[in-house]
């Protein structure tokens, strides 16, 4: 276990792994996809108070719950890579961060189109809302603070440690319709309750979640990739894996 | 079938946001793609160059 660690870790063999690993996790999210906007859309009950204006939560849960999630990969990675100078953790984090950015625009945006007709407004100061923009910030300000540097060693430190730091506000906007009293709904799904939305609303639901984390794992193959590929500039092994991409392409 | 993208009336809000959403995922998709072949490009370019070592800058 720990030797396929250590084997992940080296940049070549990852490299070839994310490869080969991209069509499956591509493929499976789409089909995942699209049976669950089927089940969503078409499967699923009207909501008794949002009437049809409630499937929006098909697209907006999971792209909420990514931008969450991916900072959380983010973060960790970077932590790895500052504590243990691992070259590809650097890697991932960087390449998380444009990913997870368009998750969060999504989330503010579908949540917007939403809070129009359920609430009336476009936008709110409320605590999710403005916790969630401040989320948008993180992602914007770290990879900000990465091309200010020409170095990537250093890029890759001082962007690790604003990245952990930030990680304070991931539990802000996930409790934030808890602690606070928010304009936005409180959470359906719970893994320790049970949860308060009915199965067959709920069922296209997790499985949308799931395929928006293979799709979000596709992506990340190719941007580990470039990643990879910008930082090991010298490297012989690349010579070869270049050539075979190419004759892909 | 009409009904169905009427959704209930709520049709510009629903489609609005099923159509943004896939909007970015391909636009993801797609950035990601061109960013990994300008790479390779820049690799492949940097490997014929200066033989099997790639250059320095």
């Amino acid at each position: 276990m720990w030797l396929w660690f250590y084997k992940l870790a080296s940049p070549p063999y990852a490299y070839a792994v994310a490869a080969k690993l991209r069509p499956w996790l591509l493929w499976s999210a789409v089909i995942l996809m699209a049976i669950a906007a089927y089940g969503g859309l078409v499967m699923a009950p009207m909501d008794y108070q949002q009437k049809d204006a409630f499937r929006i939560i098909y697209v907006h849960v999971p792209t909420a719950t990514l931008s969450l999630t991916v900072y959380i990969v983010l973060a960790v990675s970077a932590g790895i890579g500052l504590i243990w100078r691992i070259k590809l953790a650097h890697a991932v984090a960087a390449a998380c961060a444009p990913i997870g950015a368009w998750f969060t625009v999504l989330a503010l945006a579908t949540g917007s189109i939403w809070g129009k007709p359920m609430w009336g407004t476009w936008w709110e100061w409320d605590p999710r809302l403005t916790s969630e923009l401040i989320q948008l910030f993180l992602y914007l300000g770290y990879m900000a603070l990465r091309s200010s540097f020409d170095d990537t060693q250093r890029a890759d430190r001082a962007s690790a440690i604003l990245a952990i730091v930030g990680v304070v506000n991931v539990p802000v906007v996930k409790y934030s319709v808890v602690w606070w009293n928010s304009l936005h709904q409180g959470p359906s799904i719970s893994l320790t309750r049970e949860s308060t939305i009915t199965g067959s609303m709920l069922w296209p639901l997790l499985l949308m979640l799931l395929a928006f984390m293979l799709y979000f794992a596709a992506v990340l193959c190719d941007r580990i990739r470039a990643e990879i590929l910008k930082r090991e500039r010298n490297a012989s092994w690349l010579n070869a894996a270049v050539e075979t991409t190419a004759a892909r392409a | 079938m009409a009904e169905f993208f009427n959704m209930g009336g709520y049709a510009g809000y629903v489609w609005s946001c099923y159509g943004l959403t896939l909007a970015v995922l391909l636009g993801n998709l797609w950035f990601a793609r061109r960013d990994l072949a300008s790479q390779v490009l820049r690799a492949t370019r940097r490997s014929q160059t200066s033989g099997t070592a790639g250059d320095a800058s």
